[in-house]
């Protein structure tokens, strides 16, 4: 089984980005589950999303607190939130950042990629300039470095899932599948 | 078709294949999003229904009652509190055997103010007279909306959904959507013998005088006892449609089992797991989880539980003064049984506190460590 | 004055209904014991207006040959259709003069 924990901020659709990539992986196949932080959710703080992916039916309903993977959304969560807690060892940190991966360090033998997946989401005018809406491109990233679906099962989701603008989100996670950077 | 659904859209689709004609609901907290899609789905005319948006959840279940008589398909949705504020109409409910069904998502109850989960809501409406159903997972959340419809009609008695909050509620799960022609084969339209109707007036809830109450009770209580066969043909019926069967109880690993641990909701679930690695180690324990809650399947759980060596019972509710609500239900059923074995009543969860497979193992290694339980009530996880 | 009314009694539970509805009608339910006044029209006054009749809330009072008769059975004395005449031809006597 494999765990995965999105971190993001309220308003910046990561729940919606867990209910996409779980329809993705469902559509490849697999079993799966996706659930937010159980509690209230306010625009701008710091927010969770989780997904568990299997072969198998999943049949365990407790949290998540050993991800196996973290999904940085928003960079500036890195200063005011510890990220990698509960992560795996060799677990991969995939964050939404122009920066290369050896920017960033971590305490933790952990696997650094980035996405500028900000840069991406305003190229296809996602969301506004100020706050761009950044959850289907980084799920681009995401399939590509954890290949959970593949980028077929991920363009369905994206169809059902998204209400509009279905062709830029489209071409937003297919730049950003191509534009991973993986670190060493 | 598969879909990824959280639980309370599931609830939604439920309803919707259902064909529900009046959805009467509260449309602010306690409520969820069940109503929330409703609403867009009957505005887009994809269900015709009359959405009545009222001013307290007490008023939705009064306006399911009218609808309900009227012989229309009723439906509501509710949670915690508002479950609670619903109380006084919801034995009316019953009583006038009206066949509505509603999903409560089950949240535990304020103060301190919470919107977590536990089941003390909807087991505080355990003498109402409804039917409870308690799922585990979001495609039985769906079914059971269906399968609900067709026994509570078939009975007249309403009937109740319960589902985790959160950990169903709010939780993507893919979830079969079967086909409407299917639904509609296996649930034809509700036409009741006697409605609200100008053409063929009748007085309703009239005065019933002591020389004639009694015989409602009694009716009402053969409905019900009756409901625990409508609950398993219905269920083997719905199977046969669409490949999964749902009984008043669901066993796993039970047949050659010396311990058998008791659950209900999303903890069963967990619980398989705790099951199948205990086995691994060579301990013979299953999971029997009740799915009926009311009518209680007394008959049925003496069946499975006849042979064993311990039972552990796992709460997420609790009756202040006394133990664990569903630990009392398997006690009292067994007394007059030839049963004699140690049952023990864990009380964990409440509040929506996780319960993780480890938590389980620690439940079943208490029990297996000791003789018989030492007290009425076994705290798992609480910090005293 | 007993007059027997329709009263519906059931026997066992197997008779009765789903739920308590349409138990008997209240015919056999002689209110018209309850009453300790009476009230009397005097119909050389009556203009027929009906004006007792429509306020009855019994309603004791019907229409006989274009006239309103009052039904003592179930008349509870009330009073109502002595304060409405507008010709103040209805009177109460006491009861068992």
């Amino acid at each position: 089984m494999l765990e995965l924990r999105l971190h993001g901020r309220g308003g910046q659709g990561s729940v919606v980005a867990s209910k996409i990539l779980a329809d993705a992986v469902m559509k490849g196949g697999k079993f799966v589950q996706a659930f937010p932080e159980f509690g209230v959710e306010r625009r701008g703080a710091p927010v969770f999303a989780f997904v568990r992916i299997d072969d198998k039916p999943i049949l365990l309903k407790s949290k998540i607190y050993t991800p196996d993977h973290v999904i940085v959304l928003d960079p500036t969560l890195i200063e005011s939130i510890n990220i990698t807690e509960g992560l795996k060892d060799n677990g991969i940190i995939l964050i939404n950042s122009e920066l290369p991966p050896s920017e960033f360090k971590f305490e933790g033998n952990y696997r650094v990629m980035t996405v500028d997946a900000k840069r991406i989401a305003i190229k296809y005018r996602l969301g506004s300039k100020a706050s761009p809406i950044v959850n289907t491109a980084i799920l681009g990233a995401v399939i590509k470095a954890i290949p959970v679906a593949t980028m077929d099962n991920l363009i369905e989701a994206i169809k059902d899932g998204v209400p509009v603008k279905i062709e830029e989100n489209i071409a937003a996670a297919k730049e950003a599948y191509e534009s991973l950077i993986k670190g060493e | 078709m598969k879909k990824v659904l959280m639980g309370n859209h599931a609830i939604s689709y439920g309803a919707t294949l259902s064909r529900v004609q009046v959805i009467a609901a509260y449309p602010i907290t306690p409520q969820t999003q069940v109503v929330e899609l409703l609403s867009e789905i009957v505005a887009n005319g994809e269900l015709e229904a009359e959405f009545i948006k009222v001013e307290s959840e007490h008023s939705a279940m009064a306006a399911c009652i009218g609808a309900s008589a009227a012989g229309a398909r009723a439906f509501t949705a509710t949670s915690s509190q508002g479950l609670l504020l619903m109380h006084e109409v919801l034995h009316w409910a019953s009583r006038a055997r009206l066949p509505i069904v509603m999903a409560n998502i089950n949240r535990a109850i304020s103060p301190g103010w919470t919107i977590w989960t536990d089941q003390n809501d909807s087991l505080s409406q355990r003498d109402t007279g409804w039917i409870q159903i308690y799922a585990a997972d979001n495609q039985e959340v769906l079914d059971s909306i269906i399968i609900g419809y067709k026994v509570a009609e078939k009975v007249s008695l309403p009937l109740m959904v319960v589902l985790d909050a959160f950990v169903l509620s709010h939780t993507y799960e893919p979830v079969d959507i079967p086909d409407q022609d299917k639904v509609d084969k296996f649930l034809p339209p509700y036409n009741p013998k006697i409605k609200l109707d100008p053409e063929d007036p009748h007085a309703f809830g009239g005065l019933t005088a002591p020389n004639i109450y009694m015989e409602f009770q009694y009716n009402h209580q053969l409905a019900m006892m009756e409901a625990k066969k409508v609950i398993n043909e219905a269920g083997k019926e719905y199977g046969e449609i669409t490949g999964r069967y749902y009984q008043n109880l669901s066993p796993y690993k039970v047949d050659d089992a010396e311990y058998i641990l008791i659950t209900s909701g999303t903890v069963a679930k967990t619980t398989n797991i705790v099951v199948d690695k205990l086995r691994e180690s060579g301990v013979k324990i299953g999971n029997l989880r009740i799915r009926t809650f009311r009518p209680f399947p007394s008959e049925e759980i003496y069946e499975i539980l006849k042979d064993k060596k311990k039972i552990f019972v796992i709460d997420r509710n609790l009756s202040f003064g006394n133990t664990g609500i569903f630990f009392q239900e398997v006690k009292a059923s067994l007394y007059n049984t030839d049963i004699k074995v140690p049952i023990f009543g864990f009380v964990t969860g409440l509040g929506g506190r996780d319960v993780t497979p480890e938590l389980i193992e620690e439940i079943v290694n208490y029990g297996m460590k000791k003789e018989k339980p030492e007290e009425e009530v076994i705290w798992m996880g609480v910090k005293k | 004055m007993f007059k027997p009314g329709k009263k519906i009694e059931f026997k066992s539970a197997k008779e009765i209904p789903l739920t308590p509805t349409s138990l008997g009608d209240m015919t056999h339910n002689y209110t018209g014991s309850w009453r300790n006044l009476r009230p009397e029209i005097d119909y050389d006054r009556c203009i027929d207006c009906m004006i007792c009749w429509k306020f009855c809330p019994e309603p004791a009072i019907y229409i006989e040959n274009d006239r309103p008769k009052i039904d003592y059975y179930f008349c509870k004395g009330c009073g109502i259709c002595v304060e409405e005449c507008p010709v103040k031809c209805i009177a109460f006597e006491e009861e068992g003069k």
